[in-house]
């Protein structure tokens, strides 16, 4: 377990040196992922290695997102009067998006034949 | 025996107790979740949330208080976001054969995501300022407050609206696929992480591991995607 969590904070020390380096767009943790995708896809020995303590982690993600959450309870009063007209703009732009990017994926995988099971 | 106020007093400063707050909350949630069948609109994230921030009220406890404690719970997202790879990793061979509706619905859903909340604001008024902080709600926080603060909008406000919106995401994407008919895991999954960023990630998780493995995906391409198209989407709404 110890030896999973060492590289997968390596891994996500590595993506934050990475991008403040290169000055590139990307959190270090989302360069992190794809290092250690990487990795697991170089070797299987690494992907055995890390599939437990990872999984374990990411069981409970929700929980994660819970003191940032919490946060947000002080700071409903900074939406103010425009409060109703922002929630608005994000219930339906979240429900658009939803939709286009679900059709349009299930749209182009008909078209190109990637299919589910394929 | 000390005073209970005593106790209180040296109990209220110490991280212990607003971490164990944290876990005792979402457990609480959890099970309430997954007693009900893991339904759309009990999200273990809301209720976690509003039972934290009860208690808060209830104590007179300052928000920084109760981060010193929840900070370890907090600082496990990298290391969630990086673990990330592993049911990426397990789809592998899925992921290769859905790489072009995978292109196609990334770009989709993050114009969308863009462009219908801007539209939105702009139509019902609001500042350029707010446009600006509205612009990345949909993706992973540590990117959208970049956006925000560059593009001159509210960082702190962005994370309101960027957890706001994950939360959005995880209630409506059940329903709404089933009402669209839409029944491919890959497809809701993806569109989940690209519209409601890990929040949407997290309930993907608990319907299916494609599904969670997908909205992985999403999530980490439209990092990325936002930060290109935020600035040029802003400048189509002038004020």
């Amino acid at each position: 377990m110890i030896h999973a969590l060492t590289l997968i904070l390596a891994c996500q020390l590595a993506g934050e040196t990475l991008t403040r380096l290169m000055g590139w767009p990307v959190p270090g943790p989302v360069l992190g992922m794809a290092l250690l995708f990487a990795l697991m896809l170089a070797s299987p020995r690494i992907a055995a290695l890390v599939i437990p303590t990872g999984e374990g982690i990411l069981r409970h993600l929700s929980l994660l997102f819970v003191p940032a959450g919490v946060g947000v309870v002080g700071h409903v009063q900074m939406l103010g009067t425009q409060g109703a007209v922002i929630l608005l703009a994000l219930v339906l732009s979240t429900v658009l998006a939803l939709a286009v990017g679900a059709g349009v994926f299930v749209i182009v995988a008909r078209l190109t034949g990637a299919r589910e099971d394929g | 025996m000390a005073d209970f106020t005593e106790i209180w007093s040296y109990l209220a400063g110490d991280p212990l107790i607003w971490l164990a707050a944290t876990l005792i909350a979402y457990v609480i949630a959890d099970a309430a979740s997954s007693r009900m069948g893991r339904p759309a609109w009990v999200n273990p994230v809301l209720i976690a949330v509003v039972l934290l921030g009860a208690l808060l009220w209830l104590s007179d406890t300052s928000y920084d208080t109760y981060f010193e404690g929840a900070q370890f719970v907090h600082f496990l997202l990298g290391p969630a976001t990086v673990a990330l790879a592993i049911p990426l990793w397990h789809q592998r061979h899925a992921f290769r054969r859905a790489l072009l509706p995978v292109m196609a619905a990334l770009l989709a859903g993050s114009l969308t995501a863009i462009l219908s909340a801007l539209a939105i604001g702009h139509a019902l008024g609001l500042s350029p300022q707010l446009l600006a902080t509205l612009a990345p709600k949909s993706t992973t926080a540590p990117v959208a407050l970049g956006i925000s603060e560059s593009l001159g909008g509210s960082p702190t406000l962005t994370a309101v609206l960027v957890i706001v919106t994950g939360i959005i995401g995880a209630l409506v994407v059940t329903p709404l696929m089933n009402v669209l008919k839409i029944r491919d895991w890959r497809a809701r999954g993806f569109a989940t992480g690209v519209a409601a960023h890990g929040i949407g990630t997290a309930r993907a998780l608990q319907v299916h591991p494609q599904a969670g493995a997908f909205a992985g995906i999403g999530m980490a391409l439209n990092a990325l995607l936002t930060a290109l198209l935020a600035p040029w989407a802003l400048g189509l709404f002038p004020r």
